[in-house]
């Protein structure tokens, strides 16, 4: 079996605000860029396959140079291998889809993708799922679990709205995974030491015979969204009294 | 500009964030069809009329009960071919995102994802979403037929019912597709839980129930039940294994956007922020006066929550009348 998973390097969530709206607009960030949180969860999936049913986990990204960093955790955390899309331009989920769809029909024979939620910079969550048209593949959102993969189906419970499927489809697959998949593994000091030598594989648009397409969404007018004039009014007193008097103020915002 | 708006429904119920959609619609056009996917959805076809679609296409089919993005997918297609429309909204749901982006990808349309502001600009919409995690807002357009936009539940305000309505309800024939999904089981919240992103008023608590996490998130049910609001919880009360992942709020878990938001025990780290910032009204009842909470909050008890809590509690029931 081969599990391929997709990842993102993206802001630290702790220094998302303190990334300023030119610097949002140039993409060039100050802050500390690390492996997307929902993509750990992603990569801690693809390895628990791995350990499961046997086979190798790759991962691949889509990006500039520096994602080299977070293909080398992806490592460390125990993939066996990853590759870099070197692709520095403008990134809508459809372009990223497009891409990461070459690489996995170049990977081969690619029985299960795995990727993240959504990105904590992008947000859309729309990427897996326009990777899975662009394969024609089908698509599994939400996977909260993997109940079984056997050989040419799998079937995973899904967290949807406020009901749980279990859903079975045929591989290959693409999953998009949530947190309760696993907690992500701590890299060992041994695949720490063995990512950091190892020669990260590095793949062109035009390597991949593809031309990526262009961008189908426009974003501009970057801001920070209106601080919340809030001064926080504090109730003193008893329990009791300090109680009634929020649930009055409460009250009188018409919001109970 | 002509408008084509998804009505998410669920084993013949609507999921309510799709009268949002319809309202957003409405509120830009003056031309908006609606289109109802699922199993015994006459009543919600009904509505769709009653709140205002100028004509309603109903693609009814026991294969359709539960969303199957395959199906959907085809049908959707189907009734933007019948129709015409310039534009698809959906409500940013798993569902509904889920339909968009698969057309989207399709069609090499562009999608304005989980958008919190709409409008029509140059005969082109034009979304505000957040990025970073909304630290950053940013204005989106998008190119490709139809202009696809999905909105962020409780971000536009409902399409109103109102008496004596018609519009044409076009019964329209489930597409024949095969779908690769087999729904074995299905499980649900129990009766009554609110869902976190559809809730108006949601009472978190987090690692300050630390010394009795039972009764803490009993006492936080309990104001819960009086107020009408769902319950949420810091990634540490999940974590630590004090209540389910599915009420985790915050950058790992859900974006909610209530009317009212009661922290409790919550010291508000920014991923916690991330998900509930932009709450109408936030409450903090916290030991710590320092605690970071306070800075975003309207209004605050620097006390111990397992008084205040209860306290809380009763005050509502008897102002309620409950
Ligand atoms: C990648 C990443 C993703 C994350 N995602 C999320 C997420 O989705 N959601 C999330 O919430 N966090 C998330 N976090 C974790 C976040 O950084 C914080 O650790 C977490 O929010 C803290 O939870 P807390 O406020 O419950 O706990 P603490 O920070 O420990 O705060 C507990 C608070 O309770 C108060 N308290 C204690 N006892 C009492 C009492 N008896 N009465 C009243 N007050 C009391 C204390 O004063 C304190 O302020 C994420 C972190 C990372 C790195
Ligand atoms: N540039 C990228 N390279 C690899 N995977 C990506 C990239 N962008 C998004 N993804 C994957 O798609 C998921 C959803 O991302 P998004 O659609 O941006 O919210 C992420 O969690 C990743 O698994």
């Amino acid at each position: 079996m081969r599990y391929l998973v997709c990842i993102k390097q993206t802001p630290d969530t702790a220094e998302l605000p303190k990334i300023s709206p030119e610097e949002a607009a140039s993409g060039k960030l100050s802050v500390n860029l690390v492996v997307n949180p929902w993509d750990e969860h992603a990569i801690e999936a693809g390895l628990q396959l791995m350990e499961t049913y046997g086979g190798t986990t790759g991962a691949v990204t889509v990006g500039d140079e520096g994602a080299i960093d977070a293909l080398r955790s992806a490592l460390a955390m125990g993939c066996k291998d990853a590759t870099l899309v070197n692709y520095a331009g403008d990134s809508d989920p459809q372009i990223a889809a497009e891409l990461l769809a070459a690489a996995v029909k170049q990977d081969g024979d690619v029985d299960v993708v795995v990727m993240g939620q959504m990105t904590v910079d992008g947000n859309s969550g729309l990427t897996p799922i326009a990777l899975a048209r662009k394969l024609d593949w089908p698509m599994l959102t939400g996977v909260a679990k993997i109940v079984e993969l056997a050989d040419g189906s799998i079937t995973v419970e899904r967290v949807v709205g406020q009901a749980r499927l279990t859903v079975k489809a045929p591989t290959p697959v693409v999953l998009s995974v949530i947190k309760e998949i696993g907690e992500p593994r701590y890299p060992t000091f041994i695949n720490i030491r063995k990512a950091a030598r190892v020669k990260i594989p590095e793949l062109t648009a035009e390597d991949l015979g593809v031309t990526p397409p262009a961008p189908v969404v426009h974003i501009s007018n970057f801001r920070k969204p209106p601080a919340r004039d809030a001064q926080v009014k504090l109730f003193e007193g008893s329990p009791q009294e300090a109680a009634a008097a929020l649930i009055d103020a409460l009250l009188e915002e018409k919001v109970l | 500009m002509k408008f084509l708006v998804y009505i998410e429904t669920d084993m013949g119920d609507v999921v309510a964030s799709s009268w949002e959609a319809l309202g957003a619609a409405l509120s830009l056009s003056g031309d908006v069809e609606a289109v109802v996917i699922g199993d015994r959805i006459g009543e919600v076809t009904e509505e769709a009329v009653a709140r205002g679609a100028g004509k309603v296409y109903s693609v009814e089919d026991e294969t359709r009960a539960l969303f199957d993005l395959d199906r959907h997918l085809a049908d959707v297609k189907n009734v933007l071919a019948q129709s015409g429309a310039d534009a698809f909204l959906a409500s940013h749901t798993t569902n509904g995102r889920d339909l968009a982006a698969a057309l989207g990808a399709d069609l090499g349309a562009g999608v304005i994802a989980d958008a919190l502001e709409l409008s029509l600009e140059d005969g082109k919409l034009k979304g505000v979403r957040g990025v970073y995690s909304g630290n950053i807002l940013v204005d989106v357009t998008v190119d490709g037929s139809p202009q696809i936009a999905t909105l962020r539940p409780r971000a536009f305000a409902p399409a109103e019912k109102a008496e004596g309505r018609t519009a044409e309800v076009m019964l329209t024939d489930p597409a024949d597709v095969n779908s690769p999904y087999e729904v074995l089981d299905v499980q649900r919240a129990e009766k009554g839980e609110i869902s976190l992103t559809e809730a108006s008023i949601i009472v978190s608590g987090g690692r300050g129930v630390a010394k009795d996490p039972e009764l803490g998130f009993d006492l936080i049910r309990q104001l819960a039940g009086v107020l009408g609001a769902a319950v949420g919880a810091s990634r540490a009360a999940v974590d630590a294994g004090f209540i389910s992942y599915d009420h985790q709020v915050g950058q790992t878990g859900k974006v909610v956007r209530p009317d009212l938001y009661i922290a409790c025990g919550i010291s508000g780290a920014v991923q916690h922020l991330a998900g509930m910032g932009s709450s109408k009204i936030i409450v903090a009842i916290n030991k710590d006066p320092e605690a970071p909470i306070f800075s975003v909050a309207n209004y605050g008890i620097v006390a111990d929550l397992f008084e205040v809590v209860p306290a809380m509690t009763e005050a509502a029931r008897e102002k309620l009348g409950k």
